[in-house]
């Protein structure tokens, strides 16, 4: 009897399976195939030139560079603004704590909207970053900030306060506390936090696409270059850079995974 | 009584929470602020009657139906998937975990020219699915396929801990005592995954509402026809129409307003933020 309720179990569970694996491969494992399918499809020369044109090099290495910088700075303010979320007190911390989703839930173009009505032309503070570089790692800055803040405050919440307590009991400094006692325990939830941010803001398009202009060779990331080509009907090409999009994402993604595992059997 | 060796200073606190609460004033909360205070200024009635149009009435409308397709797709996907990856041992099962979050490693723009390669017109499948009189680029379809590529791992990401968590001890029990394996999942497990499951729809409807990227490609942007809230919003702002443009984007901001309560209150509901999703 056992048996058999076993084997009814393991039927319908390789029919979920199955729906499961069908509706995934449907909505984005085929279509993705076909990405790098149809960057393949003219041959290694064709791939190699649309990927180094020089207007898909130069979106390409901004969107790179960009994401770079604007993870290293919400590395450091999301890792900043958990401590204080977790440890500080004063009033209003529910409402910051709230907040700090906020981009999360605003659609990307309302972002961008959002960031030129006080960054854009006539803006109040005087600070026009309209079509320049700095107005994309602005738009990237806002889309990314909850992930390291995310990821590090319930690790923050779950560790007591007493082995900070102790450390400066026993002499350290906050610096020397904080970065000997919390940055360790931090860490593999800060590059988690990190990671993820990353891949979205090297990918990013709605928050970007008003407040950079677009201006090819100086303003245009790789996400709206892809936009273009597409527009433009050359699908190959907007493939080929699609393709590099994705595996610096991926790669990225990747490497702090491993980064981590290394991390945590480390510390076991 | 033990004093402090070293009375802890409370300038650092104060500097860094000082440091803190501007870098997001900056960020976050100064922007948003200057939104309204930009629609305030070009005049309530102006803003009114510009989202009040029958192509901004209808933009409002396809946003709407778009998340009322994609949404409850992704939570019968997401459900399905996390029990697969929690409740059962096959191989290429650590492949599917990392697969379902491949969407938050894509491009919006790549995910428009994925969906283009393989519904549009010359793609894999488009030329017969269009013989067979379903349209999906520059239709609806196509608008539904790609919300529920950006909105897909939500649900499972949320639901998966919390599924490991509650465990299939109860759900056997309530079997053996003659329930279906169905009914058992729905009344015994179902209850207690409900805030994981909750916060998880949440976060899928915010982003269902707010795509932006892949819809732009696929849709066609055919004002009036394949046009949502946030292709109207960008539409008007290059228009120069700054009424219509702000108005969209503060109805979008509402929206998002009762998404971020629905969040807070749902993690108050399930206690702390879960600590790991894998």
């Amino acid at each position: 009897m056992p048996a058999a309720g076993a084997r009814l179990a393991a039927g319908s569970g390789g029919l979920l399976r199955g729906i499961v694996v069908t509706y995934l491969s449907l909505v984005v494992l085929i279509p993705l195939a076909a990405v790098a399918w149809r960057s393949a499809g003219g041959g290694a020369g064709s791939f190699w030139s649309s990927v180094t044109a020089p207007e898909a090099l130069a979106s390409l290495r901004l969107s790179f560079l960009a994401a770079l910088l604007v993870t290293a700075v919400n590395l450091v303010a999301g890792t900043a603004i958990a401590w204080v979320l977790a440890r500080d007190e004063f009033p209003g911390r529910s409402v910051v704590n709230a907040l700090i989703d906020l981009p999360f839930a605003l659609p990307t173009i309302v972002a961008g909207v959002t960031l030129l009505a006080l960054y854009g032309q006539h803006s109040p503070l005087g600070l026009n970053l309209a079509y320049t570089r700095a107005g994309v790692c602005l738009a990237m800055a806002f889309e990314t900030l909850p992930f390291v803040v995310r990821a590090v405050q319930p690790v923050l919440l779950t560790m007591e306060p007493d082995m900070e307590e102790a450390a400066h009991c026993l002499g350290a400094s906050q610096l020397a506390t904080f970065r000997r006692v919390v940055l360790p325990a931090l860490a593999p939830a800060m590059l988690a936090g990190a990671a993820l941010a990353f891949a979205r803001a090297v990918g990013e398009f709605g928050a970007v696409v008003l407040i950079s202009g677009n201006l090819p060779y100086r303003t245009e990331v790789a996400a709206v270059h892809v936009f273009n080509l597409v527009q433009s009907d050359d699908s190959g090409g907007a493939a080929a850079v699609s393709v590099v999009l994705l595996a610096m994402s991926l790669l990225v993604l990747a490497a702090i995974g491993i980064a981590q595992r290394r991390g945590t059997r480390h510390a076991g | 009584m033990l004093a402090d060796p070293r009375p802890r200073s409370r300038a650092p606190r104060l500097a860094l929470r000082f440091a803190v609460l501007a870098y997001l004033a900056l960020v976050l909360v100064l922007p948003v602020g200057a939104v309204v205070w930009r629609t305030l200024g070009a005049g309530v009635a102006t803003v009114w009657q510009s989202i009040t149009t029958p192509d901004a009435l209808h933009a409002l409308y396809l946003t709407i139906l778009v998340a009322a397709i994609a949404v409850p797709l992704n939570t019968l996907f997401g459900l399905a998937c996390a029990v697969v990856l929690v409740r059962q041992r096959f191989p290429g099962r650590r492949l599917l975990d990392a697969v379902v979050d491949l969407p938050f490693a894509v491009s919006p723009a790549v995910i428009g020219l994925a969906l283009i390669l393989v519904y549009g017109e010359r793609g894999w499948f488009g030329g017969w699915l269009r013989e067979h009189g379903v349209p999906v680029i520059f239709s609806l379809p196509g608008m539904v396929l790609a919300t529920v590529f950006v909105s897909l791992p939500y649900v499972v990401r949320e639901v998966t801990p919390v599924l490991r968590e509650v465990g299939e001890e109860q759900e056997e029990a309530a079997r053996t005592l003659g329930t279906s394996p169905l009914g058992a999942f729905l009344r015994v497990t179902l209850p207690s995954i409900r805030w994981g499951l909750a916060y998880g729809v949440t976060l899928t409807t915010a982003r269902a509402l707010g795509e932006f990227g892949a819809v732009a490609i696929v849709s066609g942007r055919l004002v009036g026809q394949t046009e949502t809230l946030t292709l109207f919003v960008e539409n008007r702002f290059e228009s120069f129409d700054q009424a219509g443009a702000y108005g969209g984007a503060l109805v979008l901001a509402a929206l998002a307003l009762l998404v971020l309560l629905g969040m807070t209150r749902l993690r108050r509901g399930r206690g702390l933020p879960n600590k790991e999703n894998r």
